[in-house]
């Protein structure tokens, strides 16, 4: 005897987070049975395989009907078909457009194009991920960024208005649309050390910083796109390194007040034009896409790389970059201190955000 | 001209995209009553237009207002072709025609096509103004009251309960109209759902009519049902029970709210357990189990002479002749009182399934009847006579059981058919009963309310004084002031034998009630009824269920049904044995809301009755169960038999402890108390602990029958006792009934979840014999009960009531079931404490004695978890808990188990805008009220059809799939009624049929469902009593955030 027709519909939607879970995981119904019948919950329970099958599928069917409505959160918030307590559907929303730390790594900064799409099984052998869940992250990542690629006002403000995202998700999800905005390089091997929350940070502080949201905080595409007239500025920081002396005041400025201070003082010494240059070079070039690309690449290459096989820690750093910065202000030729600032201190958090293992 | 129905489109949110160029919609909207129609302006390219419409006016008869559905049709504008329809509402105004119902219907309703399903929302405003009409021959019956619920409603007194209405209208069905071939799959459903929303209308019509002749104002207990006889056409019919209500202020002291299940929880062991001592007199009535099945044998349209049966005098006399006789002069005088009151009714038949207390005074047993006829292919829809003379038929013979019983009355009295191509077999059963006459006189009101006033006190005092011998005196006071009307003491007195005990109508057991040693009890008691509130019962209840399968040939027309009559009685037989059986196996001696379907296929009829056992203090304690061989001689089967013995008696030993059923051990010191007869008292209830050989020495006893012999003389029957040892119990921490409430249970809390689960499964590669099909069927069964139970399993310690189930066989070898059922939480250790407190029980008792209504303990509503919008609180808290941890399976974890209210503080910053989501929370359930919450309002009866169709079913999702996403359709089209009404809950809520049919080769399949309720208001019981804003709720609230499977 088969169930040809077996369903449960209860008056408030029932859902089961962890069945919901391997549902987002990409799991077919058996391999979720199978994984269900591995936590044990039978003997907890008492119940037999064939009521976990048609559970499983029950759920299952509810899910694939709510994920219509989870593609734009607002409607599953005013739909009448289900009723979902707000709270349960925060959890449905939230755990729809969370993502996985491995899989995030590897679009990051990507276009989301349907070339990248068509990669994903690639990701998913690699990651371990399913297809299906790769999808839908991928989906989620290029949804919020058609939604606010084009919108006006704060961009985290913006994902949680229209995807009802808590507000760390929000966050998250601002630092993807803004890599694969600038389609910033993170998947080289030199940058593997790196996490998505290392990048995450250093995406709100450029946010923050280096956006025409920044200053004006009434434009379009204020927080996605960098600040063009900003980055055409920083090529006066050039003279930091091109007029000698006043790289060398700067050096001996740095190099008195860090004295016996820095445990690596030789070291940074020796170091300190190569350093210097790297920097501002690095400033100089952002105007072109190419370089804003390799802007990660270089941070590690020119700078952590380095002082890492120096053996710097991290105090060292933090000591270097504050003196670095605070000195150029009392260098008197130079005069484009508050573009120092903006640049420097992004650089700044951005570089000690990145300096770990 | 007495009406004026005003209405107005406000705006549409989520269209469908219906111009695939633009991605957009150019939607418009038409509104339909009787034969007008108005157009809104079309709002160009938009998915949530904007119409804020003028509003259109309809000036309408209000008999038109009673029939005709308001129908509202949201179409795309198309310049060129024709426009597309997006979908359709109907939209029921009947509850804007009573003055205390609704006023407005305003609200978001979701756009329905019956192929595609619900298709966005349209926000629209109805309102009638009514003229006082004054015409006397007028054909409108408004004001008239329904409501489905089968008792009297919550904030609603009986001042009479006048009795039976029952109507019927028939139709062609649309579907069967020669235009069917020509007009489109939509054209024909949504010709259909609007004929029968005419017809319904109608129909409510024409009873109304009929309550308003009786001088009632309202129907209770209102069944509406339609049977699709295919070609002969579509009948729609309707009975319930005319009642003159009286609306209670609602405000103030209703000390109301009790629990229903409060008052009939045990008896407190410790002390004395007979609120009935004074029951002194007069009493006599008793009666048990009764189970009369007769199926008529008529079939077509030779009714007249094959079953003209029954006269009924001569068991009349019998009944009425034994009471004078034994029950003294009062049970005379009662019988008359009783029976001119229903005398000039032709059936004394109540829907109602419970009373107001003293209303019921015996119960005999169910009556049911059946009856197979053949549909006649020619009909006339003006002249539905046939169908009427069918059910009178049917009525009469169930009137001549009851009257067998010594009863003058059927209460819970329901009424089906199940139809398979020409054959119909209908159905009717009740319980037959005595009924106070008090209720039922079209006395005036004041009269009445005199009545009950005399009476009340008496029962007052009955219950709360209960087991202290100093009230004694005073309770015989009170008895005799009150004369005659104190009939029966309130815990047992529906118990005692209502027929003559020399005169039985079937053989039964008879003893002296357990309870108050007065009157004689049957050993065990079938009714169809909820349990009577001041019921007083051991331990918890438990849903019995009896499943049976017969296989039947094939044949046509009069063999056919032949064939069936044949059949039926044999298989009543059955479901009862099977049902007596089990009762045994639970150790326990009453049913209660017993239900049997029994359903007719083409190759083969199968029954299933449902019904919640529980145990009666005043019944005796059943026997065991003995087996025995047919060849005694043969060792090793003798072996055999003894080990089955044995497991059966250790089921019942287990069920015992399982269901906490331990009869009580009366202490000494009661000896000395004022019974009559303390001696023989004392002697029987040594009895009941002691091994059997005493029961000899009992005059009481019915000696060695004391236990059930199950005689095992061929495989059949030792198949029988196999499945019974199936049945396994439901897993720790679930109860389930299929009652209003369960006994034993009283601290209900309001987290409720109602379900619909449907199985279809398909017979092919069994061999089809009795036997297979039984284990199937009673697989399918268990199996779906399990699957519920692991469903609901966060809801622990929970109850599942209601539990209805229905079994269908749309084709050959296939058996569709549908369970409808509301889970309940409850709190376990709120339980324990209260059975400590005696005290405190009697007075709940009394209280709920005095008040009429079952209603909910003031104090369990201390657990808050309101719906209404969620609270914003635990909305904060849950999010909150959500962001911790984003990979999921430890968040799903905590998010459950750890107190939210921690991780709340963790993070202040939260989401914004859902909190002003737009959508109210309605709950629905089976039950006529909303556990700790009360009715303070009653909208109006929801009653919808709807029909659901597809032709691509595998993209659909396959049949589960489309039933799935359907059945969601319909609870969100109900929820959507109810709210624009203003409401928050549904009660009573039925599914009354769920016809489902597939043809998977051409991937279509098609679905009707019919569903109704009554709307209501419902305040949760901590806002009534509470002032607004205390913090403490809010820190409550987040306990609860985990386990929120609110309805």
């Amino acid at each position: 005897m088969t169930n040809d027709l077996d369903i449960f519909v209860g008056n408030t939607t029932l859902i089961d987070e962890e069945v919901y879970q391997l549902w987002l995981d990409g799991y077919s119904v058996s391999d979720a049975v199978t994984l269900r019948l591995r936590s044990g919950i039978l003997e907890q329970t008492g119940a037999t395989v064939d009521v976990l099958q048609s559970d499983t599928m029950d759920h299952y069917r509810t899910f694939h009907m709510l994920e219509r409505l989870l593609h734009t959160p607002s409607k599953l918030i005013h739909q009448l078909h289900f009723q979902i307590p707000p709270s349960r559907q925060a959890m449905l929303i939230e755990r729809y457009y969370a993502f996985d730390e491995t899989f995030v790594r590897e679009v990051l900064g990507k276009k989301l194009s349907k070339g990248t799409k068509k990669d994903l099984d690639d990701v998913s052998a690699k990651t371990g991920i399913t297809l299906k869940s790769c999808r839908r992250q991928f989906d989620n990542f290029k949804r919020v960024f058609k939604v606010v690629e084009e919108m006006r006002g704060s961009l985290v403000e913006n994902i949680q208005q229209h995807f009802l995202l808590s507000d760390r998700l929000a966050r998250d999800y601002a630092a993807i649309v803004f890599f694969a905005n600038s389609r910033f390089e993170t998947g080289k091997k030199k940058l593997q050390f790196l996490t998505f929350e290392d990048f995450a940070f250093c995406a709100e502080q450029m946010i923050q910083n280096w956006t025409l949201g920044a200053v004006d905080s009434n434009v379009d595409d204020m927080d996605v796109d960098l600040d063009k007239e900003f980055l055409q500025e920083l090529k006066e920081l050039k003279v930091l390194i091109a007029d000698k002396d006043l790289l060398d005041l700067h050096k001996s400025l740095v190099c008195t007040s860090l004295r016996g201070k820095i445990s690596v003082y030789n070291e940074m010494e020796a170091n300190f034009k190569n350093l210097s240059r790297a920097l501002v070079n690095m400033a100089s070039k952002l105007t072109h896409t190419k370089d804003v690309r390799d802007f990660f690449i270089d941070l590690v290459e020119k700078f952590i790389e380095p002082c890492k096989s120096d053996k710097w820690n991290l105090n060292d750093v933090r000591l270097f970059l504050t003196q670095y910065t605070t000195s150029a202000r009392s260098l008197d030729a130079f005069r484009h201190q508050a573009l120092w600032d903006r640049y420097m201190g992004t650089i700044k958090s951005c570089l000690l955000k990145m300096y770990h293992d | 001209m007495p009406g004026k129905l005003k209405v107005k489109i406000v705006a549409g949110r989520h269209l469908p995209v219906m111009d695939r160029a633009s991605d957009l919609t150019d939607a418009f909207v038409e509104v339909k009553f009787g034969n007008t129609t108005f157009k809104t302006d079309v709002c160009p390219k938009s998915l949530n237009p904007q119409w804020n419409s003028e509003w259109f006016k309809f000036e309408v008869d209000d008999e038109d207002l009673q029939d005709e559905p308001l129908q509202i049709t949201v179409l795309d504008h198309d310049t060129y072709s024709a426009n597309d329809a997006i979908g359709k509402v109907y939209i029921d105004i009947d509850p804007l025609l009573y003055s205390e119902a609704a006023t407005v219907i305003s609200g978001w309703f979701p756009i329905y096509d019956t192929i595609h399903g619900i298709r966005g929302e349209i926000n629209v405003v109805v309102k009638v103004d009514l003229f006082n009409d004054l015409n006397r021959f007028r054909q409108s019956s408004c004001g008239v009251k329904f409501f489905c619920t089968t008792s009297i409603p919550k904030c609603y007194r009986a001042v009479v309960i006048h009795g039976f209405v029952e109507e019927l209208v028939v139709n062609e069905d649309p579907e069967y109209q020669w235009i069917d071939r020509i007009r489109t799959p939509r054209a024909s459903n949504e010709a259909r759902q609007r004929l029968i929303s005419l017809m319904s209308g109608e129909l409510q019509r024409k009873i109304g009519l009929k309550v308003l002749e009786m001088r009632g104002n309202a129907v209770v207990g209102y069944l509406q049902c339609f049977d699709l006889e295919g070609e002969s056409g579509l009948v729609v019919r309707a009975i319930g029970t005319a009642c003159t209500l009286d609306k209670l202020s609602n405000t103030a002291f209703l000390p109301a709210c009790n629990s229903p299940s409060k008052e009939m929880k045990e008896i407190p062991f410790n002390e004395d357990p007979n609120p009935n001592t004074h029951s002194s007199g007069p009493s006599t009535p008793l009666k048990n189990q009764t189970y009369s099945f007769s199926p008529s044998k008529s079939y077509s349209r030779q009714s007249s002479s094959s079953d003209t049966d029954l006269s009924l005098t001569p068991k009349t006399g019998m009944g009425s002749g034994s009471a004078g006789k034994e029950g003294g002069p009062f049970k005379a005088l009662l019988r008359q009182q009783t029976q001119t009151a229903l005398e000039h009714r032709e059936f004394p038949f109540f829907t109602l399934t419970a009373f107001p207390p003293g209303f019921l005074v015996h119960v005999g047993g169910v009556v049911s009847a059946r009856s197979v006829k053949l549909l006649d292919r020619i009909h006339n829809p003006d002249e539905p006579e046939t169908r009427d003379a069918w059910w009178a038929e049917i009525r009469q013979e169930i009137k001549s059981h009851a009257k067998a019983l010594g009863c003058h009355a059927v209460v819970g009295y329901s009424e089906s058919t199940s139809i398979c191509e020409e054959v119909c077999i209908l159905s009717a059963s009740g319980t037959a009963a005595v009924l106070n006459p008090r209720f039922l006189q079209d006395g005036t009101m004041e009269g009445c309310l005199e009545q009950r006033l005399s009476w009340q006190p008496g029962f007052f005092s009955i219950g709360s004084e209960k087991g202290e011998v100093d009230f004694f005196p005073q309770n015989q006071d009170s008895s005799s002031l009150l004369g005659i009307e104190e009939t029966s003491p309130p815990g047992c007195g529906f118990c005692h034998i209502p027929y003559d005990e020399l005169n039985m109508p079937f053989p039964a057991h008879l003893t002296y009630c357990y309870n108050c040693r007065k009157q004689k009890v049957p050993d065990v008691l079938f009714t169809t009824i909820d349990l009577p509130a001041e019921a007083m019962v051991i331990g918890k209840g438990c849903l019995i269920q009896a499943r049976l399968c017969r296989l039947k040939k094939k044949a046509q027309a009069e063999a056919n049904a032949t064939s069936i009559s044949n059949l039926l009685p044999f298989m009543e037989y059955e479901v009862h044995t099977q049902l007596m059986n089990k009762l045994k196996l639970k150790g326990m001696n009453a049913l209660f809301g017993l239900r049997i379907q029994i359903t007719v296929g083409e190759n083969m009829l199968m029954g299933l009755a449902s019904a919640t056992g529980v145990y009666l203090t005043a019944l005796p304690m059943p026997g065991g169960i003995q087996i025995a061989g047919k060849t005694p001689n043969d060792g090793t089967y003798e072996q055999h038999i003894s080990h089955m013995q044995k497991k059966i008696n250790d089921t019942i030993a287990k069920n015992k402890e399982l269901y906490e059923i331990n009869p009580p051990e009366i202490p000494e010191e009661i000896i000395g108390s004022p019974f009559p007869e303390p001696r023989q008292r004392s002697r029987l209830l040594r009895s009941q602990s002691e091994s059997s050989d005493e029961v000899m020495e009992l005059d009481l006893s019915h000696g060695k029958k004391d236990a059930f012999v199950l005689e095992i003389d061929d495989t059949d029957a030792m198949e029988d006792v196999h499945s019974l040892l199936t049945d396994v119990p439901p897993p720790p921490g679930f109860y389930s009934c299929n009652t209003e409430i369960m006994p034993g249970i009283n601290n209900w809390t309001s987290d409720i979840q109602m379900f619909t689960s449907v199985r279809v499964s398909r017979l092919s590669n069994i061999n089809l014999t009795n036997q297979t099909l039984n284990k199937n069927f009673n697989d399918l069964c268990e199996n779906l009960l399990k699957s519920l139970y692991f469903k609901l399993r966060s809801m622990i310690p929970c109850c599942l009531c209601h539990v209805n189930f229905t079994v269908a066989l749309p084709e050959d070898e296939i058996i569709q079931v549908t369970v409808t059922a509301v889970a309940i939480t409850f709190d376990k250790n709120q339980a324990l404490q209260t059975s400590k407190v005696p005290a405190e029980k009697t007075l709940q008792r009394a209280s709920t004695d005095n008040e009429e209504q079952l209603q909910f303990p003031l104090e369990l509503c201390s657990d808050p978890l309101v719906s209404q919008p969620f609270s914003p609180a635990k909305e904060v808290l849950e999010n909150a808990s959500s962001h911790t941890g984003i990979p999921a399976a430890q968040g799903a974890a905590s998010l459950d188990k750890a107190s939210p209210l921690a991780e709340g503080h963790l993070r202040h910053r939260s989401i914004p805008s859902y909190t002003n989501s737009t959508v109210s929370v309605v709950k629905m359930t089976p039950l006529s009220f909303i556990p700790g919450a009360k009715i303070t309002k009653y909208l109006g009866i929801i009653n919808m059809f709807f029909i659901r169709e597809t032709t691509s079913l595998r993209e659909e999702g396959g049949v589960s799939g489309f039933l799935h996403a359907f059945i969601a359709e319909v609870f969100a089209m109900v929820r959507a009624h109810v709210a624009a009404l203003g409401g928050n809950a549904v009660v009573s809520y039925i599914m009354k049929q769920c016809v489902f049919m597939e043809n998977p080769n051409k991937n279509q399949a098609q679905c009707l469902i019919n569903v109704s309720g009554d709307a209501v208001i419902v305040v949760r019981e901590s806002e009534l009593e509470m002032v607004p804003g205390q913090p403490s709720a809010a820190v409550s609230q987040s306990a609860n955030a985990g386990g929120d499977v609110t309805t």
